[in-house]
Order: C-alpha cells, then sequence, then structure tokens
C-alpha cells in the first residue's frame, strides 16, 4: 500500500530540505511544538461540553426516536433504511458513526449495496459539529456566523450525494 | 446557532430520558463522556505537538511559502480576503493536502494553526469570511482516499476493497462544490444585510 509510505517519506522530505537549507531542524522542532500543548488545552472545554449533550441526547434514546420519524421517508424513496442512522450521526460524531459505518460493513458485507454506501457516506463527508467545535474552539471564536449552517446544509447536499452516485455506480 | 444546539440536545434528551426510563443510561454517559473527551484531547494533544513541531520546520526551510506559490491562484479564488504571501496560506494548503490523502490526524493540527493564522490577520472574535470558507471546505470533506474505510473494508474480506475510491471522489467533489456554493451565498446574502441594516 502507498499510503503506509506518505507520512515518513514526508516526514524524511522535510528533515532533508531543512539539513539542506541549514535550519536547526531540532529546535526549531521544539519551539514550533509548544504551540501543539496550548492548542490542545484550550481545546478540552469546547470538546468536553459538546460531546456530554451529544451522549445525553443519544443514551436516552431520543436519538432513536428522532430516527423513528424519518424512516416511513427513506421506505418511500426506496433507500434502505439501515442508513437512516448513519445519516443523522455522520455530521455529529466521527467515533459514532465509523462504529455504526463498521458494523454495517460488517453484517451487510463490503461487497453489498448498503456495504458501498456506508462506505461512499463515511468518505465523502466529515464530521461538522466536531470540525466547528474543535476549529472554532482552539482559536477562541464566540461567534460563528453562518459556518454551522453552512456546513450542515454541505453535509445534506453530500449524503444525497453519496446515496445518488451509489445508485447509478452500483445497482 | 451552537448555543441552542448545545442546550436542546441536553435538555430534550434529559426531559425524553425521565419518560423512557433510560435516566440510568444518562447518567452512564455523562461520566464515560467525561473520561473520553479527556482522552480524546490527550491524543490530539501528541499529535498536534509532533505535526506542528515538523511544520515549523517546513515553515522555516521554504516548504509552505514553496507550497503557497504553487497553489497561489487557486486559493486567492477560495480566500480573496487573504494577503498574497500569508503564512496563512501554507498552513490551509497543507491541511488541504493532508485531507485529500485522508491522513486525518495530520490535517486537523494544520487546520488549527491554520485557524489561528486567520485569526491572527482578523484580530476579532467573530467569524471571519475566510475562516467560514475554509471550515465549509473541511467539513464536506476533501478525501479522495479514504483510507480508514478502506482499512475497514479490507478487514471483512472485501473483492475489491478499493472500488469505492471512485464514487466517493465524485460525492466528495459534489459535496465540496456544493458547500463551496452555499458558502458564497451566504457571504452575498451577509453583505446584501448590510447594505440594508
Amino acid at each position: 500500500m502507498i499510503s503506509v509510505w506518505l507520512i515518513p517519506g514526508l516526514i524524511a522530505t522535510v528533515l532533508i530540505t531543512a539539513v539542506w537549507k541549514r535550519v536547526p531542524a531540532y529546535e526549531v522542532f521544539v519551539e514550533g511544538s509548544k504551540e501543539g500543548i496550548q492548542i490542545a488545552i484550550s481545546l478540552l472545554p469546547f470538546l468536553l461540553g459538546m460531546m456530554v449533550s451529544i451522549a445525553i441526547f443519544q443514551a436516552s434514546g431520543a436519538m432513536g426516536a428522532v430516527l423513528k420519524v424519518f424512516e416511513p421517508l427513506f421506505t418511500m424513496l426506496s433507500i434502505p433504511e439501515e442508513i437512516l442512522p448513519l445519516a443523522f450521526i455522520r455530521p455529529i460524531s466521527g467515533t459514532a458513526s465509523l462504529g455504526m459505518a463498521t458494523e454495517l460493513i460488517r453484517t451487510h458485507g463490503p461487497d453489498s449495496f448498503i456495504g458501498q454506501l456506508v462506505s461512499t457516506m463515511q468518505g465523502s463527508t466529515d464530521t461538522t459539529l466536531y470540525i466547528i467545535t474543535v476549529y472554532f474552539g482552539a482559536v477562541g471564536i464566540k461567534r460563528m456566523g453562518d459556518a454551522l449552517k453552512v456546513g450542515l446544509l454541505a453535509d445534506f447536499v453530500g449524503i444525497v450525494a453519496a446515496i445518488i452516485v451509489v445508485i447509478i455506480l452500483f445497482q | 446557532m451552537v448555543n441552542i444546539i448545545w442546550v436542546a440536545l441536553a435538555v430534550f434528551g434529559i426531559v425524553f430520558a425521565a419518560f423512557n426510563g433510560t435516566m440510568q443510561e444518562v447518567n452512564q454517559a455523562i461520566f464515560s463522556t467525561l473520561d473520553e473527551a479527556v482522552m480524546i484531547t490527550l491524543s490530539l494533544a501528541g499529535v498536534l505537538i509532533f505535526w506542528l513541531g515538523l511544520m515549523k520546520i517546513a515553515e522555516e526551510a521554504g516548504l509552505l511559502s514553496g507550497l503557497s506559490r504553487l497553489f497561489r491562484p487557486v486559493v486567492q479564488r477560495l480566500f480573496p480576503d487573504i494577503p498574497k504571501d500569508d503564512p496563512a496560506i501554507g498552513y490551509i494548503l497543507s491541511n488541504m493536502t493532508a485531507n485529500v490523502f485522508g491522513l486525518g490526524n495530520a490535517a486537523t493540527p494544520m487546520g488549527l494553526k491554520a485557524m489561528k493564522e486567520l485569526k491572527r490577520l482578523s484580530g476579532s472574535d467573530q467569524a471571519s469570511r475566510s475562516m467560514i470558507t475554509f471550515l465549509a471546505l473541511n467539513t464536506s470533506s476533501l478525501t479522495l482516499i479514504p483510507t480508514t474505510i478502506i482499512a475497514i473494508r479490507m478487514k471483512y474480506d472485501s473483492h475489491d476493497p478499493t472500488s469505492i475510491v471512485g464514487s466517493t471522489i465524485i460525492a466528495t467533489l459534489i459535496s465540496t462544490a456544493a458547500a463551496l456554493c452555499i458558502d458564497r451565498y451566504f457571504h452575498y446574502r451577509r453583505r446584501r444585510n448590510l447594505k440594508y441594516d
């Protein structure tokens, strides 16, 4: 697999260029790293707060109830309803959606229609709420403007696009 | 809007649990999530410390400005508010590159660093136009090679683990294009509203 070479290759390229340009690599590394600690710590309150709220919503069973409401719509459009929880969770929680996608691939098989659809959905959108929480949290942005609206609308388009593309390519 | 979502998820969840008889699960979820959030932050800290150190070397060695020069026309179209030759461009591009190759854990540190640079440019606690565009790009995902999903497919004996690369690329292109259009639409709407205010 090529991807095994990517990160070590990148590290080697950066380090060799640094030696070439006579940059004191180790000192600069340590200097740049320090910023990482600060960013990570300032991130924790944002991440923790958001995760707790999502966990309450999920554990109470409210998430499941909301999904039940949408089920008939999916059956009407002849989209497998197994996909529905994933479509909702994907923008909210990365770990939950990856777990859900893995489970769907395991039960239905990676080469089934559901398996292909799940794989495409997982790859073509990202965890909007996590990204917004983390990115804005790290730099202390309080007024987020339209960021959340833009992100969630794009997720919706992404999931619809994934469904249509997979139907065209694999069915 | 985040305030509303945050409060609504928790309050609706607790009220629902009261009727659903799942208060015990809610209790458990709250405390296990606290641990989980700290663990995620800690593992993110490791990734952040490493990549920000490495990227600092790349910056000093002139690799980031090289990358910026290469893609300048594209970036200036996407982010018209960022001054030419600003270091923010280098970090935005390295975040996008890491995303394209599915290197999620390298992408986040560079993205956070890019946000810091954008904050330095705007200097306020309000999201700037460039920040919203940058987030739109990230939330729609730029992944062309979904490495994690390919690994999962291999684990469950797919005949062709990479068969979904094509469909993922098409879906990603559509969602990214949509994100950029939606972002532009909101930007012009904001400007129009300002004019009439």
